[in-house]
């Protein structure tokens, strides 16, 4: 077939198919990235609903609007609808949006793979939110009470929504791991000529680290959910310490997955920001190499420090001071990025669209969430810290910034290029303002509840806790709306809106602002010629 | 000036706030719950003492960070003025700040890891050739059960309902542990079912109780008092149901409540032991008291269970069936449910269970199952 196509005359094979054939069919990196970033604010909203909920029912003590199972299923969901659901599908829309243009290809080196690798995740998503609703019906079994961790026995005990998980887990895994092979293949044979790696844009470093950590770490993940299904169906024993299996053994798989994964949501938005903070300083990123070099060490150490999610388990003296250094140790790349962002706006010109706003504000509250880290990471602590509402509020801190808010830097970046409409400022700022006192209000507290003994993941508490709870409960409610003016603001970019113009930022550079926006349907069919100031 | 305000300006009060936020969090003490309660034991106190340590460490460096950061978006901004220098990533500091940043970020790193290490070496391995006492903590769905194993005392520990516990709902239960101050303690920490964690901030550890394995901690209370804490591992439906509650009484009381214990256990087993035939209404009435301490959070007190997860008793096939699937049911539990195995209870206990099950609600067995029956089911 590819065969005959390519001998027909140009203007057919260029003839595009129209309607809901060139959104199946498409193989056109900018139709894909599209598609993988309005599947992202679909279930962005669908967490979010999650999360309002659990955070409702949260808001007094008692239980009024959920039953536990209910609650329990809600927080997994929450957990699995965004991190599968929004930012993983949201990172690879820009990546695909991005790369291309970024390193001068005409296309993703694998464009029916790249179609593929988006259509797997509906019937994923429809998977995961099966297993959300199918104990609604009759013989539907018991909700999936266990959190995203999924840890056996309890997992053991779930009715068969665990099984719609297991092979949604499946699916959105190997989804990934197709649109990394994609990303490597196209970062490494498709830049344009003279672009060497170390004049690659550092989005595209960001994401070549991040797809070759999707690629070791998804599998073991895959493992560990088919050993659980095996378990629940077919007598295995893996993890079942009357058969002579292990229940921590799931532990050490889905955090040997779980840790790298947290880098694999933040990197795509260390990428971004790399963009964004010297367009708004007016200046060149500060030290690309040291940029380059902590990257790939946050990914090789970030492999080997799974078990300080499990301090708790009962590991060995030496065990647990290995895994306490190692995660302390990462502090070293991550700050060196944190510190070249700093001195990227340092002594620059600098002005404050959406875009820098949450650029500024991803660099304070990520510090503060990673310095919670380094707390957690001190294993006599950690006997405290360990799965209280401090964890809570940490991860938040983190992933948070560190990865939606910077996917949000992005959109706003590159909403002009994709559209070819100039978002609206003002609105642009007030989301930005909402938004982010929403979720300092919502999680902030939530450290002292932690301290003061609240767990995690419980649907009542005593009435000692009520005051932080019902201060974060409405801080949830804010965050969570504000979301609705992101929706508007990028419906009515797209509607409309004053022209952008190819560069659209003052300080931009790079080649993806060499072409018109929005973009033709096919650019870069001829390679660009690298200029030095181009890099980076 | 105004568009100033309305961009970085803005900035400062939330900031400001985050700051504030920040000082009051390592300055207040336990009365407003926002950082540990006050250590009961010495390793406490250790841990407790890293945790400000780092913290301190934490809310500097955060401090310089803002600071920096703050300047910079006063002064180096277009609307100022300030050129943008173009060079400065390849001034001598540009070359070789990834050199100096990681040997900073280093020298705070050791001075944590160096602190938690010698902390941890005295928190993390039960001291060893000495006498400790020895108490099993087991985690049940939903409650503990505590085995002092030195004295052969066990205590089922179970929350209070909101009635009864007014504002110390979920932070109160029928069964303390109760435990001696200056006694070195060991802790083993194992599970029935599903994964739990023993968590009592006062104590300071946190350990998973683990389905086949047994984990240990341990402690030795400096002082008397009434310390609450809470399961901090999800085990399913009922997890915020999971309180702990430690009573650290003197040695001398401890002993006293000890014989108190061992005197109630012996008239149980008296009991239990007796050959005489037990009446229908003693049996239910012994049973109903068992049933709704432990049975009645999954089937629920009218036996309607919580299905799908829990099923109902009342009408169920095996409650109206055959009398020994009922018993199997009671006494090994079902694999891969949270129905356990309740084979532990004296034969007296199952009787009276079983006997209430099949009368209580609409179920009209008629049976009245006797002790010496339930030994023969085993």
């Amino acid at each position: 077939m590819s065969h005959t196509s390519t001998l027909h005359d140009a203007p057919h094979h260029h003839a595009n198919p129209t309607g809901w054939r060139r959104w199946l069919f498409s193989t056109n990196h900018k139709d894909i990235g599209t598609l993988y970033l309005l599947f992202a604010l679909a279930m962005l909203f669908m967490g979010g609903a999650s999360a309002m909920l659990i955070r409702a029912e949260l808001f007094q003590p008692g239980i009024q609007l959920l039953d536990p199972d209910l609650y329990n299923n809600l927080v997994t969901n929450h957990a699995l609808l965004m991190i599968f659901g929004a930012v993983m599908p949201a990172a690879a829309g820009l990546a695909n949006w991005m790369i291309p243009l970024m390193i001068g290809a005409p296309d993703m080196a694998l464009p029916r793979m790249n179609n593929l690798s988006f259509w797997i995740l509906p019937a994923a998503g429809t998977m995961l939110i099966l297993s959300f609703v199918v104990p609604f019906f009759p013989g539907g079994g018991s909700q999936i009470n266990t959190g995203w961790t999924l840890y056996p026995p309890l997992s053991v005990q779930v009715g068969m929504s665990m099984d719609f998980l297991i092979f949604a887990i499946h699916l959105l895994g190997i989804s990934s791991v197709l649109a990394s092979i994609n990303i490597i293949v196209t970062l490494l044979n498709m830049r344009a000529p003279g672009m060497t790696l170390m004049k690659m844009p550092i989005f595209c470093w960001t994401w070549l680290v991040t797809a070759f950590l999707l690629i070791l770490v998804v599998p073991v993940l895959a493992g560990g959910v088919t050993m659980l299904l095996f378990d629940r169906h077919f007598g295995t024993s893996f993890f079942d310490a009357a058969g002579g299996g292990d229940p921590v053994l799931f532990q050490h798989l889905f955090w040997f997955f779980g840790h790298p994964e947290v880098y694999v949501l933040l990197l795509p938005s260390i990428g971004v920001l790399s963009h964004v903070i010297p367009t708004f300083a007016r200046k060149p990123l500060f030290g690309y190499k040291s940029m380059v070099g902590a990257m790939i060490a946050v990914g090789t150490i970030g492999m080997v420090v799974w078990a300080h999610h499990q301090y708790t388990i009962g590991m060995s003296l030496g065990a647990v001071s290995y895994f306490m250094i190692g995660t302390i140790i990462i502090s070293i790349p991550v700050g060196l990025m944190i510190f070249n962002f700093i001195a990227t706006m340092w002594r620059g010109a600098m002005t404050f669209e959406t875009p820098m706003l949450f650029a500024v504000a991803i660099i304070l509250m990520f510090t503060f969430g990673g310095l919670s880290g380094v707390m957690l990471a001190v294993v006599p602590a950690d006997m405290q810290y360990h799965d209280s509402m401090f964890v809570v509020a940490h991860f938040h801190y983190v992933l948070m910034p560190g990865a939606v808010f910077g996917l949000f830097a992005g959109v706003f970046y590159w909403l002009p290029k994709w559209t070819g409409h100039m978002y609206d400022e003002r609105l642009g700022k007030l989301f930005f303002w909402i938004n982010v006192t929403g979720f300092n209000l919502t999680f902030f507290p939530q450290h002292f509840l932690g301290l003061a003994g609240m767990p995690r993941r419980i649907i009542d508490y005593n009435v000692m806790f009520t005051e932080f709870n019902v201060i974060s409960s409405i801080g949830a409610m804010i965050f969570g709306f504000s979301h609705l003016l992101l929706l508007y603001i990028v419906i009515k970019t797209i509607r409309g809106g004053e022209p952008a113009t190819s560069r659209v930022w003052e300080g931009a550079r790079g080649l993806e602002w060499e072409v018109a926006s929005p973009p033709p349907f096919h650019t870069w069919e001829t390679p660009p010629l690298i200029r030095q100031e181009q890099s980076a | 000036m105004c568009r100033r305000f309305t961009t970085v300006g803005g900035l400062i009060p939330p900031i400001a706030g985050l700051v504030a936020g920040l000082s009051v969090f390592h300055s207040t003490q336990a009365e407003y719950g926002i950082n540990f309660p006050p250590p009961a034991a010495d390793v406490a106190q250790e841990i407790y003492d890293i945790h400000m340590l780092t913290m301190q460490i934490a809310t500097f460096l955060l401090l310089v960070v803002f600071s920096i950061v703050i300047y910079s978006l006063y002064f180096h901004r277009k609307s100022r003025g300030y050129p943008a220098d173009q060079h400065f990533h390849n001034t001598w500091f540009g070359n070789w700040s990834w050199v100096i940043v990681p040997a900073l970020v280093l020298g705070v790193d050791l001075t944590i890891a160096s602190n938690a290490d010698a902390v941890l070496k005295k928190v993390w391995d039960v001291p060893k050739d000495e006498k400790l006492m020895d108490v099993k903590v087991t985690g049940h769905q939903w409650w503990w059960e505590f085995d002092y194993l030195d004295y052969g005392i066990k205590v089922e520990s179970r929350y209070t309902p909101r009635e009864q516990a007014g504002d110390l709902y979920l932070r109160e239960v029928d069964n303390r542990l109760v435990l001696p101050t200056n006694t070195k303690i060991r802790f083993l920490h194992t599970s029935a079912d599903v994964l739990h964690a023993f968590w009592v901030p006062e104590l300071a550890f946190k350990k998973d109780a683990i389905p086949g394995y047994v984990t240990e901690t341990w402690s030795e209370l400096n002082r008397e008092g009434v310390f609450r804490g809470q399961c901090a591992e999800l085990c399913g439906t009922w997890h915020s149901r999971m309180p702990l509650v430690v009573e650290s009484v003197s040695p001398e009381k401890f002993q006293t409540w000890v014989a108190e214990q061992q005197e109630i256990k012996v008239a149980a087993a008296a009991e239990a032991a007796a050959t005489k035939t037990w009446s229908r209404e003693e049996l239910m009435a012994k049973g109903k008291a068992l049933y709704e301490t432990k049975c009645a959070a999954c089937h629920q007190l009218a036996g309607q269970g919580l299905p799908p997860a829990f099923p109902p008793l009342n009408g169920s096939a095996i409650v109206n069936g055959p009398i020994e699937a009922h018993f199997n049911m009671v006494i090994n539990g079902k694999p891969g449910t949270a129905m356990q195995a309740w084979g532990a209870l004296n034969d007296l206990e199952i009787a009276a269970i079983i006997t209430y099950e099949r009368n209580a609600w609409d179920n009209r067995t008629g049976d009245t199952v006797q002790p010496t029956d339930v030994a023969l089911a085993r």
